[in-house]
């Protein structure tokens, strides 16, 4: 028998969530070094990284759709389609990206990470027009997924940088400032969801993973940073440490939101029907909502 | 102008399945699809409880979010309404069923019988490897619809001209037709009932509508 209330969605996978990790871990990456190179920084190694993540995560949609060898169809509706904007974006991203890794030029890759954004972008719009998925289609999740981009990019420059012993003063400031917006942005989503409300199944969901991601993906960062800033010697290690959280639990995030929390709408009556010639209708019935 | 739509009785519908056999025969989809599915719901608390059953499938929305998502134009609208899929374009992403509000949209991988590996005769003959790793859902029965049209038949009254399942119904729970002629069918039991369209709230103006009481 069908299910009547809403029901977690099989149509998209760990793949498509790869796609939002890598699409968004990428061009948050860009972002970091654009800002990087503007500073006098190398930016190549970020750079590169980037564009891997963002393939990556496209290569991902690509084993995903099941007819791979008509993916060019993905180009034909750019008037209505965030999946076509998003596949037209990554074009200048690679382009501009490329180019910037091979002239090692702070201008292009800038560029880069303006187009960068503009991809980010269209991946927010790609789950907010998924009508059929209550926790997607909230407008707060717009915001939330932008800066959790921001936040595991800014995360895995920091990473980079620290692994390399170059460590500029401003990553983990930047870093600690998209943490604190995204702990802002998620807790507007989390409200919105119960304000509006959602599929009781999905809230159940997010309401399981909320402590480990305030606690191990803001928390424990946070306080990383802070004793770098109070030792500096420290500053290294615990920013590196903290940046692992930091793009951990982004990572963790769009795989809950993408294959754990997206539940369907479901079915609903307005109205219960009248039964004989003197029976009166009920009223709304809507199974499995919060 | 036309505008197809489809009109479900909740007061007599059964729930006795037919429509969703009917559908399944006209159309051959495979094991696991319903694109016509009647839903059982218990509504009320004991002891004032009650069973609705809910025909349902693609509602032909007049603001369809699956044609908004679609990357590759495969999903289209035609002026009547109908919203179609073009089996040849679909890169199968599903995007759309993702979108649906309604869970109308199906996409099947592998080839399966209802009977284990070997297809039956008729199952063979209707096999369309074309709609493996696509998009598929309930079409109103469109070829039909097109082909009564074309011999001066009316949809939604000619059962050469009306969707299986709306044919197949024994108690006369489903009706189709234009609701653009006030002087149709469906205008007029939507004329003479109270009705509602289900989550309409999202603005997709689906094409299918609810009988719940008279008015
Ligand atoms: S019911 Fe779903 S598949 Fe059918 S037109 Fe509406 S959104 Fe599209
Ligand atoms: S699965 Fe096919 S019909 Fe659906 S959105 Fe993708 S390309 Fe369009």
């Amino acid at each position: 028998m069908t299910a009547v209330g809403p029901r977690l969605q099989t149509a998209w996978d760990w793949r498509a969530a790869g796609n939002f990790i890598g699409g968004g871990s990428g061009a948050g990456l860009l972002c970091a070094a654009a800002i990087g190179a503007v500073g006098g920084g190398d930016p190549r190694l970020s750079t590169t990284m980037a564009l891997i993540l963002i393939a990556a995560g496209l290569g991902l949609v690509w084993l995903e759709i099941s007819r791979p060898f008509r993916f060019l169809n993905v180009y034909r509706q750019p008037a209505r389609s965030w999946m076509t904007r998003e596949a037209y974006a990554a074009l200048p991203v690679f382009a501009a990206g490329a180019t910037a890794v091979w002239f090692a030029d702070p201008t292009l890759t800038v560029i880069a990470a303006g187009f960068g954004l503009i991809f980010l972008y269209c991946q927010a719009r790609i789950l907010q027009a998924a009508k059929g998925i209550p926790t997607w289609r909230e407008p707060a999740l717009l915001p939330l997924v932008i800066v959790t981009g921001l936040t595991e990019g800014t995360g895995l420059f920091v990473l980079i940088a620290a692994i390399g012993a170059s460590l500029p003063q401003w990553a983990p400031m930047l870093l600690a400032l998209w943490l604190a917006a995204r702990i802002a942005s998620g807790s507007i989503y989390h409200r919105r969801l119960t304000d509006v409300g959602c599929p009781v199944r999905a809230l159940d969901e997010l309401e399981r993973w909320k402590t480990a991601f305030l606690v191990l993906g803001h928390m424990l960062p946070f306080a990383l940073l802070a004793l770098g800033w109070l030792a500096p010697p420290t500053m290294g290690v615990a920013a590196a440490l903290a940046a692992v959280c930091a793009v951990a639990s982004g990572w963790a995030l769009k795989f809950v939101i993408v294959t754990r929390t997206a539940h369907t709408q479901g079915f609903a009556l307005l109205h219960r029907p009248a039964r004989g010639p003197v029976g009166s209708g009920g009223g709304h019935v809507k199974p499995g909502w919060y | 102008m036309t505008r197809y739509v489809m009109v479900a009785d909740l007061r007599r519908c059964v729930g006795c399945q037919t429509c969703t056999a009917a559908c399944k025969h006209a159309n051959a989809t495979l094991p696991g699809v319903q694109w016509r599915r009647v839903l059982d719901i218990e509504v009320g608390e004991y002891p004032d409880v009650h069973r609705v059953f809910v025909p349902t499938g693609c509602q032909h929305c007049a603001n369809p979010p699956c044609m908004d998502v679609c990357p590759s134009t495969a999903t289209r609208q035609r002026d009547d309404g109908i919203v179609t899929i073009d089996y040849d374009i679909c890169i199968g992403c599903a995007y759309c069923a993702v979108a649906c509000p309604y869970d109308a949209r199906f996409k099947v991988t592998d080839t399966a019988f209802a009977y284990g590996e070997d297809a039956m005769a008729h199952e063979e003959k209707r096999h369309d490897p074309r709609r493996l790793g696509v998009s598929t859902k309930c079409t109103f029965c469109a070829d039909k619809v097109d082909a009564g049209c074309a011999q001066g038949l009316t949809p939604g009254v000619d059962p050469d001209a009306t969707p299986a399942c709306v044919n197949s119904c024994i108690a006369k729970a489903l009706h189709f037709g234009d609701i653009d002629d006030p002087d149709s069918n469906v205008s007029q039991v939507l004329e003479e009932n109270a009705h509602f369209r289900m989550h309409e709230e999202l603005g997709t103006e689906p094409g299918f509508y609810y009988l719940w009481d008279r008015k």
